[in-house]
C-alpha cells in the first residue's frame, strides 16, 4: 500500500511553468498570424488608397496608351478572362481524370510511386520553366503562335500537378466503407466512382481547383516567355489571337518611371483582385451547393 | 429442425491467402436454403474472410488469393467467366459498421436498384425493402432526409433494407450488431429471424449468445480451420471437439 502522500510525490506537475509555456506559445502563434494578416492588410490598404480613385468604366473599357490619363485595361482584362476560362476548361477535366485514374484504377507498385513522386515534384517547378516548355511545345511545335490558347495550355500544365494532388487527396478521403457498400450492391467500379466517390470528393476537388486557378490568373513570367504582348490595343477575338494579361499590364506600368502609371498599376491590381474574388466566390457557392446535397 | 433443404452455398477445400499466409485453410462447408448459419471464432480465425469469399468481396483486397471452390447453386463462383458484379447482386452483404451513403434514406435503398437497371416501381421497392428491414414505420414520413441523421441501429437496418432491395438470394452479415447497443441489437436479431422465411443468411458474430439465439447452424473456426460445423444447439450443448468446447465456455478467445 502506498500512502496518498507518496502517490503525490511521484509526480511533479509544475502547473505554473506549464501554464506559462502554454501562454507564451499562444502569444507566439498569434504573432505569427498577425505578421501575415497585418502586412497583407497594409499592402491592400496602400494599393486601395492609391488606385481606387482611378477605377472607372473608362479605365476598364480603354486600351493601354502612352498617355496615362487615357490608358485602360481592356485588353489585359479580356486576356485574363480568356486565360481563366480556357485554363479552367482544360485543367479541371484533365486533373480530375488523372486523379481518378491514379486513385481508383492504377495498379499499385513502384511504377505508380514513381509517377506520383514526379507529379509532386512538378508542382514545385518554377513557373518560368513551364513558360519555356510552353514556348517550345505549344508556340513552336504545335504552331499555335503567341496565342491566348498557347498561354492557357501553358498555365494548364503549370497548375495540373496542384489540381491532381488535391483531387487525389479529396478522393482518398472518401471512406473505403462507402466503396465497399457500393461494390456489395453489385456496382461496377465506374458506378462506384461516379455515383458515390466523386460526389463526396467534389467539394475538396473544387477547393484545390479554385486555389490552382487563382494562382494561374496571377502568373506573369510564363506568359511573358510564351509571348504575351506588352502593348496590345485590341482584344483577342478567338483562342488563336495574340493576347496580354492583367499581371503583364500591371508589370508594364509599374516598370515605367512616371508616377501616374504607378497609380494605374494600383488600379489594375484592384481590378485583378476583384476578378479573383468574384471567381472564388462563384466557385465557393458552387461548392457549397454540391456539399449541401450530401 | 426441419429436414435438410437444398444447398445454396457450398465451399470445397477452400483456401484463402493474404500474401503468403493462409487465412482460411481447407474449409468445406454446405449452407442450406432458408437457414441462418453463424460463423464464430476468435479474432483472426478467418470467419470474415470466409464470409467475404461468398460474394467475392475478397477480390477487392490487394494480395488476396483463393484456392478451391465456392459453389453458389452449383456454379463455381470463381470459375472462368463469372462476373463478380453479378455475384454480388445475387448475394447481398451487410457490414460491421453501418455504412449508409451520405444521401437520403430513399436514395440509399434505391441505389442498388438504379445501378442494376430495376424495371419496376422504385417507390414500391423502397417501401417493401424498408418494411422488410422493419424500418418503414420509423422513416416513412422522412424518406428524403439524409441517412446520416438516423441512429446507429436505424442506419444498420437501412443498410439491411438497401441490401434487400436488389432482391438477393443470400444475405451475408459481417458482425452486423457489433457497433450497436443491446436494444438495436435485439431489433436486428428479430429481423434476422423474420428474414429467414425468404433468405438464406450467413452471419459472422463475436457474440456467442447471438449465434445461439439467431442461428440454425453454427460453424466454429479457429486459426483458419473449420473446427466444427453442426446444428447450433448441438454445438453449444454438446460440442464434439475440445477446441469448440473451450471456446464456447470462454476458456479462450
Amino acid at each position: 500500500m502506498i500512502s496518498p502522500q507518496q502517490r503525490r510525490e511521484r509526480f511533479s506537475p509544475r502547473q505554473k511553468q506549464r501554464g506559462r509555456a502554454a501562454m507564451a506559445l499562444q502569444a507566439l502563434f498569434l504573432a505569427a498570424t498577425l505578421v501575415g494578416v497585418v502586412s497583407l492588410a497594409v499592402l491592400f490598404v496602400d494599393i486601395l488608397i492609391t488606385g481606387v480613385g482611378h477605377i472607372s468604366w473608362d479605365f476598364i473599357n480603354s486600351f493601354p496608351s502612352r498617355f496615362a490619363e487615357r490608358a485602360g485595361i481592356k485588353s489585359g482584362l479580356s486576356g485574363s478572362l480568356w486565360l481563366l476560362g480556357l485554363t479552367a476548361a482544360f485543367s479541371f477535366p484533365l486533373g480530375i481524370a488523372t486523379a481518378i485514374w491514379l486513385e481508383e484504377y492504377a495498379p499499385r507498385g513502384w511504377a505508380m510511386r514513381t509517377i506520383q513522386a514526379n507529379i509532386a515534384n512538378l508542382a514545385a517547378v518554377p513557373s518560368i520553366v513551364y513558360g519555356i516548355l510552353g514556348l517550345a511545345v505549344f508556340v513552336r511545335w504545335f504552331n499555335l503562335g503567341q496565342s491566348v490558347l498557347a498561354g492557357a495550355m501553358t498555365l494548364t500544365l503549370l497548375i495540373l500537378p496542384v489540381i491532381i494532388i488535391s483531387s487525389q487527396e479529396a478522393i482518398r478521403s472518401v471512406p473505403s466503407s462507402i466503396r465497399l457498400a457500393s461494390y456489395a450492391l453489385g456496382a461496377t467500379r465506374w458506378q462506384t466512382v461516379s455515383r458515390q466517390v466523386l460526389p463526396m470528393a467534389l467539394p475538396g476537388i473544387m477547393t484545390g481547383t479554385i486555389l490552382a486557378l487563382s494562382r494561374a490568373i496571377g502568373e506573369t513570367a510564363p506568359l511573358i516567355i510564351v509571348g504575351a504582348l506588352a502593348y496590345m490595343p485590341f482584344t483577342p477575338s478567338g483562342p488563336l489571337d495574340e493576347f496580354t494579361a492583367l499581371p503583364i499590364q500591371i508589370f508594364n506600368w509599374v516598370s515605367r518611371p512616371q508616377p501616374e502609371f504607378h497609380v494605374l498599376a494600383a488600379a489594375g491590381i484592384l481590378v485583378l483582385m476583384a476578378v479573383l474574388m468574384t471567381f472564388n466566390l462563384f466557385a465557393i457557392m458552387l461548392r457549397n451547393r454540391f456539399s449541401k446535397r450530401l | 429442425m426441419p429436414p435438410t433443404t437444398a444447398p445454396v452455398v457450398e465451399t470445397r477445400d477452400l483456401y484463402v491467402y493474404y500474401g503468403k499466409s493462409a487465412a482460411v485453410k481447407s474449409v468445406s462447408i454446405t449452407i442450406e436454403t432458408n437457414r441462418v448459419v453463424a460463423f464464430i471464432g476468435p479474432s483472426g480465425c478467418g470467419k470474415s474472410t470466409l464470409l467475404r469469399c461468398i460474394n467475392r468481396m475478397n477480390d477487392l483486397v490487394p494480395g488476396a488469393r483463393i484456392e478451391g471452390e465456392v459453389l453458389f447453386q452449383g456454379l463455381n463462383l470463381y470459375g472462368h467467366g463469372v462476373d463478380p458484379i453479378e455475384v454480388r447482386r445475387r448475394i447481398g452483404m451487410v457490414f460491421q459498421k453501418p455504412n449508409p451513403f451520405p444521401k437520403s434514406i430513399f436514395e440509399n435503398v434505391a441505389f442498388g436498384a438504379r445501378i442494376n437497371g430495376y424495371k419496376g416501381d422504385l417507390g414500391e421497392l423502397v417501401e417493401k425493402s424498408l418494411r422488410q428491414a422493419a424500418l418503414w414505420d420509423e422513416v416513412k414520413d422522412r424518406l428524403n432526409v439524409g441517412a446520416l441523421s438516423l441512429s446507429g441501429g436505424q442506419q444498420q437496418r437501412l443498410c439491411i433494407a438497401r441490401a434487400l432491395a436488389i432482391e438477393p438470394e443470400v444475405l451475408l452479415m459481417d458482425e452486423p450488431t457489433s457497433a450497436l447497443d443491446p436494444i438495436a441489437t435485439q431489433k436486428i436479431e428479430e429481423l434476422i429471424y423474420n428474414l429467414k422465411q425468404d433468405y438464406t443468411i450467413v452471419i459472422v458474430t463475436h457474440n456467442m449468445q447471438q449465434a445461439a439465439r439467431v442461428s440454425d447452424q453454427t460453424a466454429f473456426l479457429y486459426m483458419g480451420d473449420l473446427v466444427e460445423f453442426g446444428q447450433t444447439d448441438q454445438i453449444f450443448t454438446n460440442p464434439r471437439e475440445e477446441r469448440t468446447e473451450s471456446y464456447i465456455t470462454g476458456r479462450f478467445g
